[in-house]
């Protein structure tokens, strides 16, 4: 009774031991700010891995893949029976992509993936990241004519707006191919005009010129002779003449580009643009441009093969990793362009097979199930968490790291309470004193001193986790406090593509680190606490 | 050899501290007892060993050689336990320096052994009756007004009623007084002994008095001196 009486009183008349456990209580906060953001980013990143991974990939080691998808994948249900929820088909490809942006060529090191449009949505969320509301809901590699969203479907709170994608689709290519012509014939008049005189006809160009460059213009990086006519180069001069020319489906017939596109391509949005310093999207092609893919053929050795591709829509997974690196195209035209598919069967081969399971199938099981099925000799069976291993268990690296530093915080804060302890010890000799010449015991003595302990713990990781739980909620606004403060991005959207600090509080560790924190006080109160039980009666009563 | 009709018995008792290289013999084989009902004086000089018989005697220290007898029973040998307790029950003391609590007020000091006593379950069924016992004591001693004051708003001569009421809230079979008036002025020390003369005469409550002052020790029924660590006989 007295214990507690006199830890209670001892709490309330000496404020200095709190200060001690300001420590505790920063070092609280900072645990669960720490963890919640931590997890929020680790949870984000698994998400949007495994949103572009199916549970399951199937591979084939060779680039040219097997043949036979249709029997793969029959052979993956028998063997892995109810799990599976669905499965589709890809092809693989390592591939470079050249684009046009003020003239000059771009060209870029992508993954050339054909999809299947009909089956693939079920086999991950794909989908669920393209930049148009008719796409999200059933992929189609059609240009769509216009309805491309402004504004980024998957962030909570509005971001900077993209007013780039306003006129993207079949009206931006329109006027795109009709610019391309004033464009020619201006400079063939400028051609003609440097022999004889200027014509009205130039002034008229140049007026629709001006009329038409406004638009675009709000496509910061696109506005010039974006992309395409594939006749730029000189090495393929002899081609400026017939520029659209297509070279599928049926060879040799001149297209229209204003009102046809070729085979559809969505490529990651950050092959097409990049974010600068204030959050905002800038792109370097659109929606309705063309781009050249080079791509290998299938056969042994594999040879270089190019063609031309209209791009259809944006794909945005917020993995900087995908976004700047995957082209999605039809499964079929790509296993045509690569001969993949057997001329005498017309049997179609595959890179890989992307299988989702059920819910609330093992992963692992589903695996290794398949790995016995199938020889490891020719196919690569991992789960999506084996594909990323690496990058996960770098950032439980990264967190488990962190968390034994900022433990150690808390350790400090525990020196601190034991030498302020000790402090109290001497200072209430004493008291001790007294109190053992009233028949107080050792052991009730020592009890008093690691109550205490237990209190100022309780109290430090009590106003550690409102304090951390403050921060973790408000995480946003004080960001956006302190940029306001300081005028600087704290936390730069184009380097971590989203505009929110994603936090997750595990009620778990919020547990463990208030039971280390508190637990850390009491250790830290022992010694005191032993050297108070040991104090001489008679000894401790003549201390003043 | 253990005579009934003695409460508290000293037999023979020796103490030595170590002070320095040296050794102090305090107590040098000292025989005291006290009668139920009694009231004794040990008076000495300082130095003498006063004090120090008085803590062996209420078991704050052990004797190195020699028994101390509670009761008819031996007292300085029990384990810690028994001898935490009978501190607390059967045992009073009050010290020159008074030694209260600054953190608790007048009543809650009185209540302190009973604090100690108690658990916190039994706290809350014996509580009020303690706390009413407790406040009686302090009216009693004329401190009714006083009983949430801090021990640094009180007088000398309060704090010294407080450690007194605090000394008999639990019932003990004797009280030991150290010095009880060495810190105060002639008035309030005579206030105290009154108090104890009376508490002695009307309560029956047996006392061993520690003075180093003749007239103080005078009031008592019997005086024992003490010199370098043995019994004058008087």
């Amino acid at each position: 009774m007295y214990k507690l009486l006199l830890c209670w009183r001892y709490l309330r008349t000496r404020w200095i031991a709190l200060a001690s456990v300001i420590s505790v209580t920063l070092g609280v906060a900072t645990m669960i700010v720490v963890n919640a953001v931590m997890a929020g980013f680790s949870h984000e990143m698994q998400t949007r891995i495994h949103g572009i991974l199916s549970d399951i990939v199937f591979e084939s080691h060779s680039l040219s893949g097997f043949q036979d998808p249709k029997w793969h994948m029959d052979e993956i249900r028998r063997a892995a029976g109810d799990s599976i929820a669905g499965m589709t088909p890809t092809v693989a490809v390592p591939a470079m992509l050249s684009f046009q942006v003020r003239g000059q060529w771009v060209t870029r090191q992508v993954m050339f993936i054909g999809i299947d449009e009909s089956s693939h949505a079920a086999a991950s969320d794909f989908s669920r990241y393209l930049q148009h509301p008719e796409n999200r809901r059933q992929l189609s590699f059609e240009l769509r004519d216009g309805g491309y969203d402004t504004v980024d479907s998957q962030a909570e709170t509005p971001g900077p707006t993209r007013p780039a994608l306003e006129g993207a689709g079949w009206p931006y290519r329109r006027m795109r191919v009709e610019r391309e012509r004033l464009w020619r014939e201006r400079q063939e008049a400028q051609e003609r005009a440097a022999a004889g005189p200027a014509r009205p006809v130039d002034q008229q160009v140049d007026a629709v010129l001006a009329a038409t460059e406004q638009a675009p213009a709000a496509a910061p990086g696109a506005g010039t002779p974006a992309a395409q006519s594939e006749a730029e180069t000189p090495a393929a001069e002899a081609a400026r003449k017939d520029p659209f020319k297509a070279s599928r489906p049926d060879e040799g017939r001149t297209m229209d580009p204003a009102k046809e596109q070729f085979t559809g391509i969505v490529p990651g949005i950050g092959l097409a643009s990049f974010r600068d310093s204030s959050g905002v999207d800038r792109f370097l092609v659109l929606p309705g441009d063309d781009v050249k893919i080079t791509f290998p053929t299938a056969g042994t050795p594999p040879k270089a093969v190019s063609d031309t591709f209209t791009i259809i829509d944006f794909y945005e997974s917020k993995m900087s990793e995908y976004d700047s690196n995957f082209v999605f195209v039809p499964i079929a035209a790509l296993q045509r362009m690569r001969g993949m598919i057997d001329p005498q069967t017309g049997i179609p081969s595959v890179n890989s097979i992307q299988v989702k399971l059920a819910d609330g199938a093992d992963l692992e099981l589903v695996r290794d199930r398949l790995r016995k099925a199938f020889p490891a000799e020719l196919y690569a069976i991992s789960t999506w968490r084996d594909k990323q291993g690496p990058l996960l268990s770098a950032v439980d690296m990264e967190m488990a790291v962190l968390n034994i530093l900022l433990f150690m915080i808390i350790a400090v804060a525990g020196f601190g309470i034991l030498a302020i302890f000790f402090m109290i010890v001497v200072e209430k000799t004493r008291d001790i004193g007294i109190l053992k010449s009233l028949g107080a015991s050792s052991t009730g003595v020592a009890g008093i001193f690691l109550g205490y302990g237990l209190f100022l713990g309780a109290v430090g990781a009590g106003a550690g986790l409102a304090l951390g739980l403050a921060i973790t909620w408000n995480i946003n606004r004080i960001r956006a406090a302190v940029e306001w403060f300081t005028g600087e991005r704290v936390f730069d959207p184009s380097i971590y593509y989203f505009f929110k600090i994603p936090t997750i509080v595990h009620p778990a560790t919020v547990l463990w680190i208030i039971a280390g924190a508190v637990a850390i006080a009491v250790a830290a109160s022992v010694l005191p606490a032993l050297r108070a039980a040991r104090l001489h009666p008679v000894e401790a009563l003549r201390h003043d | 050899m253990t005579d009934r009709a003695k409460l508290l018995e000293a037999r023979g008792v020796r103490k030595s501290y170590r002070s320095g290289g040296g050794r102090l013999d305090v107590l040098r084989g000292v025989d005291f007892d006290l009668e139920p009902g009694g009231f004794v004086s040990v008076i000495g000089q300082s130095g003498s060993g006063k004090s120090t018989l008085l803590h062996l005697m209420g078991l704050l220290d052990a004797p190195d050689a020699g028994e101390v007898w509670l009761g008819g029973e031996r007292i300085d040998n029990l384990p810690a336990a028994q001898r935490d307790r009978l501190r607390n029950t059967a045992i009073g003391m009050v010290f020159q320096a008074y030694h209260l609590l600054p953190e608790l007020d007048a009543l809650e000091n009185v209540l302190a052994p009973l604090y100690v006593r108690h658990s916190l379950a039994a706290w809350l069924r014996e509580g009020a009756a303690a706390r009413a016992r407790a406040r009686g004591l302090l009216e009693r001693f004329g401190l009714g007004q006083r009983l949430h004051h801090k021990p640094r708003q009180l007088s000398g001569g309060e704090m010294q009623r407080v450690a007194i009421a605090r000394a008999l809230v639990a019932e003990p079979r004797v009280l030991l007084a150290d010095e009880p008036t060495g810190n105060l002025d002639e008035e309030s020390g005579g206030g105290i002994l009154d108090t104890l003369c009376e508490l002695n005469r009307r309560d029956g409550l047996s006392i061993v008095l520690v003075t180093h002052d003749t007239a103080i020790a005078r009031r008592a029924d019997r005086i024992v001196r003490l010199a370098a660590g043995r019994v004058e006989t008087v």
